[in-house]
């Protein structure tokens, strides 16, 4: 390990500082036994404990698992067939604006594309719900998961499925048996990608929710206007916890095929 | 050679396992298969050999499936295999990158094919076993493709094309990622198990040793279309146009008119001031008529004093000389400033090399040792 210079020290904390001490002033308050948020009296977990007895947080935490969970299956499968389309569908007309398109959800501002949910869910008359939240979060998360997907697919062997079927499978064997298990990884960080995405969403979701269904962001996003308190911060640093996981776990499970491969590869070396 | 019994493409009533009828493939406007009719047969080891571009990949995956003629048919074992889907055809392929599944291990890579036609799983181990056995990797079953060699590798992918039996192997550049010594090995083995299991092979590459040393009949491409189908040895030793002999090996092409000179006797007028060349040829040219002279290097005679009774013989100087161990060939530039290849085997050590660089030396040839094309 080679030493960091003294300015580059400096940057890394400058840094790093920046991005993590409000998060980190976040987590060290929910421990407060204090009920005032800004002035510290002492270790304690009561505020975790409230939290479990506080039944509007409880069914709003259920409600943003029910959702991601379902919007980042629907994203990964929707997102996984669009990808598979734009990467083999050959030069099909219109392909180049297709996958052009495919990334105008990324760039496009949230509240847009909450507001045009709204007004499509009107239009037809969809009573606003979990199902709405669950539509619309499919709708921004599918993008992500097709880049994600589509990336691991362009590097993808093609004559690897040839090979499924000239050994004798049906096109739908052979992504199964073939295909799938190889993209696997890339799929699996887009759908952990797909639940953080919907976890952390307040915007597209305020606009589709109705008043059968709150979010936790909602939620906790309503209950700060009416002032800070101690069991908002322990919440949010569950959802910290909860988001870090998931984000870890993702770059891991890419990491570690990668890893594997690579000293599968140096043992075979030394074997030969 | 094997073809002096094996030969069913010069027997009238042989049934072929393969059939082209005037196929013709376009992708777009590029024409990569131009009207092409060819006849496999049951058995044999067929080389497709061309440049790149050649048409000759596109050929094996009309076979395979993965493509559709345009116009024509392509029929195996007399039916017509248009309308038959990739994986319903008795044909199995081994890529070019031999399309080893990563995911699965060597074992299971082998037995895929297997259990896709519900074969009862005890069948399937024991086929996979002999497949294990036939390409000599039982102790490797359990590694998965990355954690073995190259050489290795191509020995799964053979032994997965291998697995179902196929009517049909096709063999995609197979020896293309090997080193040339670990080819030339694979090249007997392929060989061999070709022979062990009697299945017909049709083998694309662009290597033209390689095709000569596993085929039993070559066939050379260019442009989407054949210029020449026959054995290793005919399409050496008469080639039907400059382009095959150019081709294939190495070879001296004398371009010059034609004079009829007794009984499929021609005399070659090639330069100015130079004595006309004989050649015998059964090929019939009209007097005058443009001609090339394709002769290869080794049936070139060099000799330092004018051979007595050679039918051909011209005077040149060494301008360079390839030493290639076993072989030296031998640049000789004429006083019009030709340049021809004479080879020569090296029976004697080098320091006791008779000619060097700037040497008088003569060439010559018989009547017989050239083959006389128009075009």
């Amino acid at each position: 390990m080679s030493r960091l210079s003294w300015f580059n020290t400096v940057s890394l904390t400058l840094g790093f500082a920046f991005l993590y001490i409000p998060m980190v002033i976040l987590i060290v308050y929910s421990f407060n036994e204090s009920k005032l948020v800004t002035v510290w009296a002492g270790f304690s977990t009561k505020w975790y404990g409230e939290l479990m007895r506080n039944d509007a947080f409880l069914s709003a935490a259920w409600v943003t698992v029910k959702v991601a969970v379902l919007s980042s299956t629907f994203a990964t499968i929707l997102g996984t067939m669009g990808a598979y389309v734009l990467v083999r569908g050959g030069r099909f007309r219109g392909r180049t604006l297709f996958s052009g398109m495919i990334y105008a959800p990324l760039v496009m501002p949230e509240v847009i594309t909450g507001l045009s949910l709204l007004l499509l869910f009107i239009g037809i008359g969809i009573e606003r719900g979990v199902m709405t939240i669950v539509l619309a979060h499919t709708t921004f998360a599918m993008c992500y998961v097709s880049v994600v997907v589509s990336s691991r697919l362009v590097t993808f062997d093609r004559s690897l499925e040839e090979a499924a079927l000239d050994l004798g499978c049906s096109p739908a064997e052979a992504f199964r048996l073939v295909t799938l298990p190889i993209i696997a990884p890339a799929v699996i960080s887009g759908w952990l990608l797909a639940f953080t995405l919907s976890l952390d969403d307040l915007v597209i979701a305020s606009f589709t929710s109705g008043p059968s269904a709150t979010t936790l962001p909602i939620k906790i996003f309503s209950a700060v206007r009416l002032g800070v308190s101690p069991e908002i911060n322990a919440l949010s640093t569950i959802m910290i916890g909860i988001v870090t996981v998931g984000v870890i776990s993702a770059s891991l499970i890419s990491k570690q095929a990668l890893v594997r491969q690579k000293r599968d590869e140096q043992a075979a070396a030394r074997v030969q | 050679m094997q073809s002096s019994k094996f030969a069913p493409w010069d027997d009238p009533d042989a049934k072929p396992l393969i059939r082209f009828k005037n196929v013709t493939k376009r992708f777009g406007e590029f024409t990569a298969i131009d009207n092409l009719t060819l006849d496999i047969y049951e058995r044999e080891f067929f080389a497709l050999l061309g440049p790149s571009g050649c048409g000759k990949t596109t050929m094996m995956r009309m076979l395979a499936g993965f493509e559709s003629p345009t116009e024509g048919v392509i029929e195996l074992a007399g039916q017509d295999i248009a309308p038959v889907p990739p994986n319903k055809r008795a044909v199995n392929m081994m890529f070019q990158s031999y399309a080893l599944f990563p995911h699965l291990s060597v074992w299971d890579n082998i037995a895929f094919g297997l259990r896709r036609d519900s074969m009862p799983k005890r069948d399937v181990e024991d086929r996979v076993e002999e497949m294990l056995r036939l390409v000599r990797l039982e102790k490797f079953a359990k590694r998965k493709p990355h954690q073995i060699s190259g050489g290795q590798r191509q020995r799964v992918a053979l032994a997965r094309s291998l697995a179902k039996a196929p009517k049909l192997l096709l063999l995609d550049e197979p020896l293309g990622a090997l080193d040339k010594k670990l080819r030339q090995d694979t090249q007997f083995e392929l060989m061999d198990i070709q022979e062990k299991t009697g299945t017909t092979f049709v083998i694309v590459t662009h290597d033209q040793e390689e095709a000569m040393t596993v085929a039993s009949r070559v066939a050379v491409m260019d442009q989407g279309q054949l210029m020449q189908v026959s054995t290793p040895d005919r399409i050496y030793e008469t080639p039907n146009s400059v382009y095959v002999a150019d081709f294939i090996g190495d070879v001296n092409i004398i371009q010059g008119r034609a004079t009829q000179d007794g009984e499929e006797t021609y005399r070659i007028d090639w330069a100015e001031g130079q004595k006309p060349l004989t050649a015998k040829s059964s090929n019939v040219f009209s007097a005058g008529q443009t001609c090339h002279l394709a002769i290869r290097p080794e049936k070139v005679a060099i000799t330092a004093e004018r051979p007595e009774d050679a039918a051909n013989a011209v005077q040149g100087r060494v301008h360079d000389i390839a030493y290639l161990g076993n072989l030296s060939t031998y640049h000789v530039e004429l006083s019009n400033g030709t340049i021809i290849k004479a080879q020569t085997s090296n029976t004697r050590r080098i320091s006791r090399r008779t000619f060097t660089w700037e040497d008088t030396v003569w060439l010559s040839w018989t009547a017989t040792a050239g083959v006389l094309l128009a075009n």
